[in-house]
């Protein structure tokens, strides 16, 4: 097991490697920070001594090297707009993102199982039908339209949500939380659903699949001759036994929520991490960028590890195999 | 029953204060990046500092210069401004507003590190002349520095020492400057909350000396709220749902929506920004062009031809519905300077630009590249689209590449094109900014030349804008007059149009519509 852990770990160095080459090496096209800081009048000199400062003259790998070497310590510099410290920017924005995927994930879980198991125990009834309707809605919708439509619904129509930012916000330590105020409850409601929205029709509609595929296992068909409770098939049963896919893609959709709440962040102006990065973007802060990069990386990582470690739990016969093998 | 009377007394009470608070929740696409007065010369940075800090001289509801921290000004030498101090001012934590702190603020602003340079680049050194006086010594006999001082916050010496900020941020440090998310002002509003990104609050600075003046009798509003919001349609829905008064950029697609919202007033103006176009004049073959051997930018004859195909009254139509004023010179009417005779476009003439072209020696037209940003001015792409389509109509055949604006400057900044889009906006009201920045020779000195990336040079125009920088009163207007000819005749550049800014707000809020894109909530009033 730990033998597992640390091998995992270290599978994953190259990994956080290439991705930082990657997006440093993207970095070149995204534009030029120093025409950005300087404005709309400079001299020659400024911008050389500018670029200088900034170390923009130096070879591309020293500049990486450096970058690297920062970033192994948690050094990640000034933000080039907000002339900030990178990693504080990121720290006070972590906790809106991460709440809002939190919620999302929870949206999409509470609900999303419930539905599956419904629409793969009773295909045939409309309300299964219903919702597999309304599944395609969600999956085919793009996020920020789906942002959109629910504003124009519950904010301007119907007055009862409000259509962008976080509420009030309340501090505990470093983390600034919305659970603890009315208004910050109010706000996180559209843009979770939003961001969840796509989950919960892909969780449904994996759990369905799965429900009816085990449905028709033979020890199902041996469980009701034993005159098992439907309850106890269904859920004791069938239910565990389609958890392991759907825990892997939970898993990983939690990364790709937290990844991806970039578009939902924007429509809803939420001042998380994702609206920092496209911010940055826009005027080429890559400091913040390459920070941002990094740090969804190292969470994918640590997702899928988990994820594996989940398996163990989950499924016996993993550890079993595991332990044969070594 | 006596609790009860207590409760519902406190209740109105409470009730009377919420009324008498006259709150505007302020929203606008981008937030400022920093609260630096001299580190960030942009209009976010302004908008929100502008009600915070003051200036020496401010400016009136239509631009022109009135007494702000100083109450006079004078050239008393050529080289030399005297100014007197407006008495008994404060800054928001209590300093004494003094010469020093004039001294101080100009100083900070000329440090390599300012992004100011700009409005006070000729400035020698500035003396203190008594406790309320101030000499400034410019380097050369400076006309125009009132205009520019208009645009150069006052801040604390003390305070700014006191919090370790004498310079503006340095990028080499690798800690956070105190000034970045702290204020001290002596303006009409004083900041009492700052979250970057998320909102920014500002309370009624009782002390102002400004609520005396006319301009201020009715002004009513005790807390700004500013918040960004960068979606547009979630800017355009907080408004129409209630959760902000006043837009200050709504979107043009949406304004006739805006207009027709029971509640909801859209006020129109024009922006001190004049959009054009340029050419590279300065290689002898193009970068971006199927002519070999020769450039056909630098033929008159051509740029005419250019000019002629040209459509405005349809551009103005159609891709800005009707939110522009076409233009045939370089800068809008409120710069000072402006010549109304100057103002006139090259007529639509599809069959003369053919003609023009024939004579050129291009009967066949020509291929080019139009770089254009998609994110930078109002419907930008979409005009680049339009005149792609218009030239195509002389046989100029061209192809657009339009970018988000970071790539976009940094590949024009390069001297990568052969014809982009620029927009260009006035902070200084003073004809010269234009001249100097967009077609001086490039020469290395401060501000000639540094956005003129088509490298136009004309030997009779740098004459010009160099005695520009020197003259004054009528002569000055007479030299400007004469570079607008030359403008007009030469094409340097093809004008397109001045923008207009419409803002959005709550009826219940009056509020001056500002050129400069500003707005100025000392001088609004709340119903």
């Amino acid at each position: 097991m730990f033998a597992f852990i640390i091998s995992r770990i270290l599978q994953s160095v190259p990994v956080l490697l290439v991705v930082a080459l990657i997006s440093f090496a993207m970095f070149a096209y995204v534009g030029d920070p120093v025409s950005i800081m300087l404005g709309q009048d400079f001299t020659e000199a400024q911008r050389t001594a500018l670029v200088a400062d900034l170390g923009l003259d130096q070879p591309f790998f020293i500049q990486f090297a450096k970058f690297v070497g920062n970033a192994v310590q948690g050094e990640f510099g000034l933000s080039y707009r907000l002339s900030r410290p990178v990693a504080e920017l990121i720290a006070e924005r972590a906790p809106a993102t991460l709440e809002l995927a939190c919620c999302a994930a929870g949206v999409a879980l509470l609900v999303g199982v419930p539905m599956g198991v419904y629409t793969g125990l009773y295909p045939r009834s409309l309300l299964s039908r219903a919702f597999l309707t309304f599944s395609l809605i969600g999956v085919s919708l793009p996020t920020f339209l789906i942002g959109i439509l629910l504003i124009l619904v519950f904010a301007v129509w119907l007055g009862w949500l409000p259509s962008f930012g976080r509420g009030d916000t309340v501090m505990f330590g470093w983390w600034s939380t919305g659970f603890a105020t009315m208004s910050g409850i109010k706000a996180l409601i559209l843009p979770a659903i939003t961001l969840g929205l796509f989950q919960l029709t892909l969780i449904m509609r994996l759990v369905r699949s799965e429900m009816m595929e085990v449905l028709r296992a033979d020890y199902i068909k041996f469980a009701r001759a034993r005159g098992l409770s439907n309850r106890a098939i269904n859920f004791g049963h069938a239910l565990k036994n389609t958890m392991v896919p759907v825990i892997t893609v939970v898993g990983l959709q939690l990364g790709a929520i937290i990844a991806f709440a970039i578009v939902t962040e924007t429509v809803f102006q939420w001042p998380g991490m994702g609206l920092l990065f496209i911010q940055s973007v826009g005027s080429a802060d890559i400091p913040v960028m390459a920070a941002y990069l990094l740090l969804i990386a190292c969470l994918f990582v640590t997702i899928n590890l988990i994820v594996d470690l989940l398996y163990y739990a989950v499924d016996p016969r993993l550890r079993v195999s595991r332990g044969r093998g070594h | 029953m006596r609790q009860w009377i207590a409760v519902a007394l406190l209740a109105t009470l409470l009730g009377s204060q919420v009324a008498s608070a006259r709150t505007v929740r302020w929203a606008a696409s981008g937030d400022p990046n920093t609260l630096d007065p001299h580190s960030q010369n942009v209009g976010t940075v302004a908008m929100v500092l502008q009600q915070i800090y003051d200036t020496l001289i401010t400016r009136t509801e239509t631009l022109g210069l009135a007494p702000g921290l100083a109450l006079t000004w004078e050239q008393a030498e050529p080289n030399r401004w005297r100014l007197t101090l407006r008495e008994g001012v404060r800054f928001h934590e209590g300093e004494a507003f003094t010469s020093d702190d004039v001294v101080f603020s100009l100083t900070r602003a000329l440090a390599p590190t300012s992004n100011f340079g700009i409005y006070v680049d000729t400035i020698e050194s500035v003396r203190e002349a008594g406790p309320l006086a101030v000499d400034i010594i410019t380097k050369t006999p400076d006309p125009i520095l009132p205009n520019k001082l208009a645009s150069v916050f006052m801040m604390s010496r003390s305070w700014s020492e006191r919090n370790n900020a004498p310079r503006p941020q340095n990028t080499r440090t690798r800690e956070e400057m105190f000034t970045v998310r702290n204020t001290n002002g002596t303006g009409a509003f004083r900041m009492t909350v700052r979250e970057p990104d998320v909102r920014t609050v500002m309370a009624r600075n009782d002390a102002w000396w400004g609520w005396r003046e006319a301009t201020s009798a009715n002004a009513n509003v005790t807390e700004i709220i500013f918040r960004p919001i960068g979606s547009d349609p979630t800017r355009v829905a907080a408004l129409l749902s209630g959760e902000v008064d006043f837009v200050l950029d709504p979107p043009l697609q949406d304004l006739a929506r805006l207009r027709a919202a029971p509640g909801i007033r859209v006020l129109e103006g024009p922006e001190v920004r004049t959009i054009f176009l340029a050419f590279d004049t300065f290689r002898d073959e193009l970068l971006y062009s199927d002519v070999r051997g020769r450039n056909p930018f630098r033929d008159l004859r051509v740029r005419h031809a250019l000019y002629h195909a040209i459509d405005i009254a349809a551009i103005n139509r159609t891709t800005m519905r009707g939110q522009s004023v076409p233009t045939g010179t370089l800068f809008p009417p409120q710069v000072n300077g402006y010549v109304q005779a100057e103002d006139i476009r090259l007529p639509l003439d599809a069959a003369r630009a053919r003609t023009l072209l024939t004579e050129a020696g291009y009967p066949q037209g020509f291929g080019i590249t139009l770089d254009c940003p998609n994110n930078r001015y109002i419907n930008d792409e979409q005009i680049c689209q339009a005149i792609v389509a218009m030239w195509a109509r002389i046989g100029v055949r061209t192809q657009l590449n339009s970018m988000p604006l970071a790539p976009y400057f940094a590949k024009i900044q390069r001297d990568d094109t052969s014809a982009y889009m620029l927009g260009w906006g006035v902070p200084t009201l003073d004809a010269l900014y234009s001249f100097q920045s967009l077609v001086a020779t490039r020469n290395g000195a401060q501000g000639d030349g540094i956005w003129n990336y088509g490298r136009y040079s004309n030997p009779a125009m740098d004459a010009l804008i160099q005695r520009m920088k020197v003259e004054s009163g009528a002569a000055r207007l007479a030299t400007i007059a004469e570079a607008l000819r030359v403008v007009r005749t030469d094409v340097p550049v093809i004008p397109l149009h001045h923008q207009m800014i419409p803002w959005a707000m709550r009826s219940n809020i009056a509020i001056p519509h500002m050129a400069n894109n500003q707005p100025y909530f000392r001088w609004a009033r709340v119903e």
